[in-house]
This record gives structure tokens, sequence and C-alpha cells, in this order.
């Protein structure tokens, strides 16, 4: 290796291929991502999210909420369970073949053959996607993030560590906005031990005026204010707390099938 | 350090070239790593008391964290990579720094650019990207920095006298070529006109992979490639092995860095499984070249630049060594969201990367500046300071990861680790402080010698010619 001129063409080859792979690669084929269907249903996902949550996202950048927030749910892979919806004409036989049946837990051929079974008895069954995992059995979410959840976001922050639960969910799992903005201005408050740092920036104490501030906080009386004072969001609290309600990953799609307990609602962030 | 050296014609002239060069990288770089470490460990004093910065947006923990970091890469690793690389490039050419002013233009516009982009970090104005949160004020700074001293570092190896090329040119050309190109890449397709959904995602995943693991690696390594031969005093063992090496690494390690079960179609997250597993490849014979040039060797090294050099490498191989299961499916997302991922990054930056290039600072800056250090024995303390404070560091995150993941990630008890965090920092913090009053006494004895000097030409009385009768 006597010349510069070689080092730079096997540097530039190097970083070329992986350049082309990491970074063009992409740029293709999720830069051109389109929204997708959702399982057994005419919608498409995802909707943009509402205005307030958009906006809201910039807060959770500036914040630096991604510092110890991640949002994108794992799962290790999926597992057919066989529910029975009705026992037929011949309960006794169904019964019969049930107690002699594992229903949990089983792959996809496992499942039919069980639903076979029983359906020959003159039972009826649904077969049900689960999908498994840490983040999934910790009630986090309901299914793993895809590409698709983060189609309009920018920046996206998908997040490296996790000093705190994911939140890819959170709008699902945690769904009240008044929960969301007292435990942004006081996370002890709502959750005892938790090691979030509070986010009183976000809010103005001030004097109650002649009539009390619809959106003052209620809080517990060891984080209330002085009395005469009340604690109000600002609107950039306000919009994090949209951006926080519209985190949902619970829609079945093709690349994340499950089966949803409930066909899921629109997301649309409360005020 | 030979006294030959500081006489040696040749060698004082390249000396002086590099001075103003120099000083001005280094003595800003020490002092981004004393601010940014000392905000890391700021910042993680929020695991002790959850509520202490909470009435100030700037104080967060996200800016201080995110400011921290970018301090220490981008305000000290990368400007002392820089500073050490021109001078080994000079060295290596027996030629004196070509257009020495450009680089020393070229150091303040960084270190501008480093403030800009911390500034508005505590602004709120981050990009949102992890190792890529200056927005464009402070990464135009940058790249135009970067591309002046790149002028200045090709034309002084072009004016090499010796044409063939030492290992060490092969890691600092490569390096040199890396950094512009992944940092324009990143910068146009997440900042200027960022691609939609999570392809943004990737594109920083592979920026701070090809920052943080090759480039430091390219650096670092360089420079263990050309002052381990010196101290050790026998050649590179094996020169083949070292360029298979290179080639396998820069081939290789590019590809790392997806994390397993992101949310990307599986092949991202395939190909950095595989190249993970590759990587023991070159990481293997670059050891054997390391490890058989240094074994036997007599020379002590005391705590000085020798013992920087050896725990450095040993930091590298164990950087590398967290990195690699990383990479694997299983492993992988088990450890990647835990404190174990933030040990494997300060290994590398603070473990491996730093103690290298201090070392380096240590041994060369002596002879740039034709005098001693003021604190001789700051050397050896730094040393230890930063052996124990990584011990603490990365012993305590990387338990801590483990216990995250065991313990379904109970977030109450794994703070006590974060707390032992603290303390490590504190220790690197001490380290650096040595390391930065070593530098601006010298510097400050540097310029007094100048002013001194003046004063002299100033005061010297006028020769009996001069002298009308």
């Amino acid at each position: 290796m006597n010349s510069g001129c070689r080092i730079f063409l096997v540097s530039f080859v190097a970083l070329g291929l992986s350049w082309g792979g990491f970074v063009i690669a992409p740029a293709i084929q999720l830069g051109t991502q389109k929204q997708t269907a959702v399982l057994n249903s005419s919608l498409t996902y995802p909707e943009q999210r509402p205005g307030e949550a958009t906006m809201g996202l910039q807060v959770y950048r500036r914040s630096g909420c991604a510092a110890c927030h991640t949002t994108q749910l794992q799962q290790d892979g999926v597992e057919c369970e066989v529910i029975v919806t009705g026992m037929g004409k011949t309960p006794v036989a169904v019964s019969n073949l049930l107690s002699s049946l594992n229903l949990t837990g089983l792959s996809k051929d496992d499942a039919q053959s069980a639903s076979d079974q029983i359906t020959a008895k003159g039972g009826k069954t649904e077969i049900h996607i689960v999908p498994t995992g840490g983040d999934i059995a910790r009630g986090w979410g309901s299914r793993r993030s895809v590409s698709e959840d983060f189609l309009w976001d920018y920046p996206v922050q998908l997040g490296s560590v996790r000093m705190g639960p994911d939140l890819a969910d959170v709008g699902s799992r945690l769904g009240s906005y008044s929960w969301q903005l007292l435990h942004l201005y006081a996370p002890q408050a709502t959750t005892k031990d938790s090691t979030m740092p509070p986010f009183r920036y976000l809010f103005v104490v001030q004097k109650v005026g002649d009539v009390p501030s619809p959106d003052a906080l209620q809080l517990p009386a060891e984080f209330a204010p002085p009395s005469g004072y009340e604690v109000v969001p600002t609107m950039a609290a306000e919009k994090l707390a949209a951006y926080l309600l519209s985190l949902h990953a619970n829609v079945p799609l093709h690349d994340a099938p499950f089966t949803a307990a409930a066909p899921p609602e629109p997301t649309k962030a409360k005020k | 350090m030979n006294e030959n050296d500081k006489i040696d014609p040749a060698n004082s002239a390249i000396s002086v070239s590099c001075r103003v060069p120099l000083l001005a990288l280094f003595g800003g770089a020490a002092l981004w790593l004393v601010i940014g470490l000392a905000l890391v460990m700021l910042a993680s004093l929020n695991f002790h008391m959850p509520g202490m910065f909470s009435d100030h947006g700037w104080m967060t923990y996200g800016r201080m964290l995110a400011a921290g970091n970018d301090a220490i890469l981008y305000g000290f690793a990368i400007p002392t990579a820089l500073g050490v690389m021109l001078w080994i490039l000079a060295s290596l050419s027996d030629s004196e720094l070509a257009l020495p002013l450009v680089p020393v233009l070229a150091a303040n516009v960084w270190h501008l650019g480093v403030l800009v982009g911390i500034a508005a970090i505590f602004m709120g104005d981050s990009t949102g990207f992890q190792w890529l949160e200056f927005p464009r004020g402070g990464s135009v700074l940058l790249f135009a920095a970067y591309m002046l001293m790149g002028i200045s570092a090709m034309a002084t190896f072009g004016a090499r006298r010796k044409r063939a090329l030492q290992p060490a040119h092969w890691f600092l050309l490569a390096a040199l070529f890396w950094f512009p190109w992944i940092y324009t890449s990143a910068n146009v397709f997440l900042v200027a006109w960022p691609v939609r959904g999570v392809g943004q995602a990737v594109i920083d995943w592979w920026f701070s992979n090809n920052l943080i693991f090759v480039w430091l690696t390219l650096v670092g390594l360089g420079t263990v490639f050309y002052y381990v031969p010196k101290f050790a005093g026998r050649p590179l063992h094996n020169q083949p092995l070292a360029l298979f090496g290179f080639v396998t690494f820069i081939l290789i390690s590019t590809w790392c860095g997806i994390p397993q079960g992101a949310p990307v179609p599986a092949w991202f997250p395939a190909a950095s499984t595989t190249a993970s597993i590759l990587l023991i490849v070159p990481v293997l014979s670059l050891l054997a070249v390391f490890v058989k040039t240094v074994c036997g060797v007599q020379t002590q090294c005391k705590g000085g630049p020798f013992c920087y050099m050896k725990f450095g490498t040993t930091a590298f191989i164990v950087s590398a060594l967290m990195l690699i299961p990383l990479g694997c499916p299983r492993f992988g997302v088990l450890a990647q969201f835990t404190e174990y991922a933030q040990a494997q990054s300060y290994m590398q930056i603070l473990g491996f990367f730093s103690i290298v290039i201090c070392g380096a600072v240590y041994e060369l800056m002596p002879r740039v500046m034709g005098m001693d250090w003021p604190f001789q024995k700051f050397v050896r303390f730094q040393h230890w300071l930063f052996m124990g404070g990584l011990a603490i560091l990365v012993i305590s995150l990387a338990i801590g990861g483990v216990e995250q993941e065991m313990n379904n990630y109970n977030f109450t008890s794994g703070v006590i680790f974060m707390k032992f965090a603290t303390l490590g920092f504190l220790l690197l913090l001490l380290g650096s402080l040595l390391f930065a009053a070593n530098i601006f006494v010298m510097t400050l004895k540097w310029k007094l010698g100048l002013a001194k000097a003046f004063i002299a030409v100033i005061k010297r009385p006028l020769d009996a010619s001069e002298v009308k009768s």
C-alpha cells in the first residue's frame, strides 16, 4: 500500500458500499414508504397526528425526552391461541375434547389443527394472534413498533436508552390528558418512587385571579403551590401532552399482526 | 524525551511550524473536555435527586447530557485528533506543516462551531438526532473548519520526502477522508432535506457508528501504530497483517450499528449482525500486531505516554468486544436499551480514544513547544484517574444494564448504578482538569517567553555600528 491514491480508493470502496446500504437504500426503501392498510379493515395507517401533537413532537425533541425514553417496542415473535366462542350442539363432546387440548402458545399450524378438531365436534372457535416478548409482557404495548408508525414524524426520535418506560404506545396505556400534565409537572405525584425529573419549567405558577383558571392542575397537597396560587400548563406542556396521547402502536398491520381486543378507536388528542 | 530530537534542526523547524495550530486546537479541546465531563456529571446528578434542575429548561437532563456528550466528541475528541494527525503527518513527511496559518484559522472556526452548536442545544434547538445534535449554524462551521484542516493535512502529506507510506498513514488518511463524507451525508439527509420516516433513524445510526466507532478507531489506532514502535524501539510487527487488519476493518466496521429489533426492514439489522460477527477478524489481527510489537519490550512506561497507548489499546479491544454482542440478535435485543450500550460508547470515546490521544498529546507537545510539561506528575495522575474513573463508570453501567434487563426494567432499583456512574465521571473530570492545567500553563509560559523575548529585543542596546558617533 504505497500510494495515497490506493488508500483513498480502498476507503472510497469501503465507505461507499456502506453508504449505499445504510444511507441511499433507506432513503429509497423507507423514504418512499406509503400508508398501509390496517388488517381486517378498510382504514389506512398511519393517520397524520393532530396539529397540536405534531407541534408536541418538537417539544419532545427540545426537552430531550429521547435521552431517557424509547418509542420503539420489540417482540420476540408471535403465538396463536384458540378461543372457543361457542360449544355448538354437542357441548359435552367439545368440552371433553377441550380438556385434552392445549389452546395457548401454539404455532399457526397447531392452532389451525386444534381449531379444526373443535369445529369438527361442532364448536365455534377464533384464532387469535398474540405477540410475545419482554415489552409486551410488561404491558407497554400490544405489538412491536414498525416503520409505518413513524411515517409522518420529523425528527424520528426512537431513543436509544430506557431510563424510563417505552412510550410507543403510551397514548393507549395512559390516555388521560390531565394525568399526563400532572405527571409532567410532578412525576412523583402520580408514580411514587419515579426517577423522572419534573418538568416544572413547562408550567407557570401564578396567583389565582378572580376566577381560578380552568386549566389549573389538581395537585395532591404535598406538590401543591402555596395557597392563593395555581399551576397552569404553558402551551408547550399542552402540546407535549397532546403528542404523548397521540402515541399509539395498537393497530394490527401486515408487518406486525395481532388480534386486537376491540376495534381500534380513531386517535384523537383530547383536550 | 530524547534530547537529540530537540536540537535536530529539521525536527525543530517542523515543531515550530506546528506550534500555533496545535496550541489552538488542543487549548480549546482541553477546555471542552472539562466542560463536557462537567455537564455529563451534572446531568447524572438527576439520578440522585430528580427535581434539582427542574425549574430551567436549559438545565433539563436531555439537554445537559446531549451538550456534554457533544462537547466531549466534537469539542475535545475531533480537534485533538486533527492536531495529532497534523503533527504525525508532518513528522512522517519529514517536512514542515504546509500552510500553517490555515489550521490556526480552522481551529478557531471549529471551536466557534462547537460553541454555537452547544449553545443551540441549551436553547432547545438540537436537531434531535443522537450525536448529530448541532443545528445548521454549528455544523456548517464545523464542516468548513474540517475542510480547511484537510487542505493543510493533504498539502503536508503531499510534500513528504519519503514516498513510502507507513501504517499510521493508512489509518490517518482514511480517517481524513471519512469524516467529510459521513458528516455531509448525515446533515444532508437528516437536516437539510430530511428523508421520510424511520429512514432518518437508520441514517443516524450509520452516522454515529461511522463517527464513534470507525472514525475514532482509525485515528486512535493510527496514533498507536505511529507511537508504539517508537516507544518500543522496534518496527511494527508484521506489516502485512496490519494492512490486512486495516482493510478488513474499514470494509466491515462501517456496517455495524443498526440495533437489533429496530422497527426497520429486517435486512438492516441482519447486515449489522453479520458485520459484528466478522468484526472479530480485523480486531484480532490488529490486536496481534499490537501485542507482538509491545511484548517483551524493556521500556518502562511509569504512567507516561507509553502506558496511555497500552491502556488505550486494551480499552479498544474491550470496546470492540462489547460492541460485537450488541449485534447479535438475542443479546442485542435484550441489552440495546440498557445502560450497557452507553457503557460501550463511553468505553470507546473516553476509554480508548481519549486515553490514546491524551497520551499522544503528552508525548508530542514537549517536542513541539521545546519545553517540558509544567506539571510532570499530572501526566501519571491523569492516567490513574482516567483508569479508575473508567473502571467505575463502565463496570457500573454494564452491570446496571444487565440488572435492568433481569429486573424487568425496574427503574427505581436500577438508579443505584447511575449514582456510581456520577463518581466515575467525577474522577474523569479531575483527570481532565489536570490535562487542561498542563496545556494552559504551558501556553501561558510560552506566551510569557515570547513577550520576554520581544521585550529583550526592544531593550537591547544598539549595535556599535548603528550608533552614530
